[in-house]
């Protein structure tokens, strides 16, 4: 896999290694800025609120569902 | 390498690839968790730094959309509501526009800095910018139970310290209409489920509320949503300035 993209990278020693840079600051920047903040709610200890789930019973106060 | 492809060279191309894959999930697994403890502090801390002088701002100056003014407002269980306890889940519970700082949160017990915004709704994208105000629940000051949610961990923390809080600790909120004392009166760790913690009268819902009442939550233990942590607090008094605010907490 990586092999070849050492390969598919265009020019010499030198600037493979600077565009491999650049690609992996790009995929760095994705991850931070796009692909984690969507995750983040999906995984479970993330909550701060308390709720009422489907498992109790009605007529308790109305919680709020975040 | 000849080129001529043989069943021990696609073997070994596959598990290599397979390899390469398993390095560069454990990579991304150990760059989450990175952004989530790391990152998402310097980010939220800048907005909610932002979001309490912006508002600090719009008060002294007297201008911009006027924050709800809590103190006027009619109390809403107090007295003619249809159902006491029964709240209902609407957006006419909100104080503010979704989303939108409408307070300043400070708790002198962990500095005279402590200062955080207080944002209308809990929704995940609100929590992630400072702490919620549970919609449905009452307004500072109110009779009822203002309530009011905050990550303990991650997004700016604003509430990573609560443990340090004990009885009888002011709770300072700050709207437009003034410092709304409180004093903490109880401490108590539920599971997620309990919303009674939020009840008017907490821990008993249903009931008619006659005393002004706050509650904070957020999750426990530090770095798990197992159980949430839980400060009640009492209200004590109702100040214009923050010149009187010690004055106050030395009388009650």
């Amino acid at each position: 896999m990586y092999e070849l993209l050492w390969r598919v990278i265009p020019g010499a020693w030198g600037v493979k290694v600077v565009l491999l840079i650049v690609l992996l600051v790009a995929v760095l920047a994705a991850l931070f800025l796009w692909v984690f903040p969507v995750i983040a709610p999906l995984v479970p200890f993330n909550d701060q609120t308390v709720e009422e789930t489907r498992a109790m019973s009605a007529g308790h106060v109305p919680a709020v569902v975040p | 390498m000849s080129g001529r492809i043989t069943a021990g060279v696609v073997a070994r191309v596959v598990v290599r690839t397979m390899g390469e894959l398993s390095i560069t999930l454990g990579v991304v697994t150990l760059l989450f968790v990175v952004w989530q403890l790391w990152w998402t502090d310097i980010e939220a801390n800048r907005e909610q730094e932002q979001l309490a002088q912006g508002l600090e701002e719009q008060w002294a100056s007297g201008t911009g959309p006027a924050p709800v003014d809590a103190a006027a407002a009619p109390s809403a269980p107090a007295s003619g509501a249809a159902a006491p306890g029964a709240v209902p889940v609407s957006d006419d519970g909100l104080l503010a526009a979704a989303g939108e700082a409408f307070a300043i949160l400070r708790l002198p017990t962990l500095g005279a800095d402590y200062q955080e915004p207080v944002l209308a709704g809990t929704a995940t994208s609100t929590l992630q910018r400072g702490i919620g105000h549970y919609e449905g629940t009452t307004g500072p000051g109110q009779i009822g139970n203002f309530s009011i949610a905050g990550h303990r961990t991650t997004y700016g923390a604003p509430f990573s310290r609560i443990a340090e809080l004990r009885e009888r600790d002011p709770v300072i909120v700050q709207t437009a209409a003034g410092y709304f004392v409180y004093r903490v009166s109880a401490i108590e760790i539920v599971s997620p489920q309990e919303v009674a913690v939020i009840a008017p009268v907490p821990n008993q819902p249903g009931v008619a509320p006659t005393t002004a009442m706050m509650t904070m939550t957020t999750c426990h233990p530090r770095y798990s949503a197992r159980q949430r942590y839980i400060v009640h607090s009492t209200f004590v008094s109702q100040v214009a300035t923050a010149d009187e605010v010690p004055t106050v907490l030395a009388q009650g």
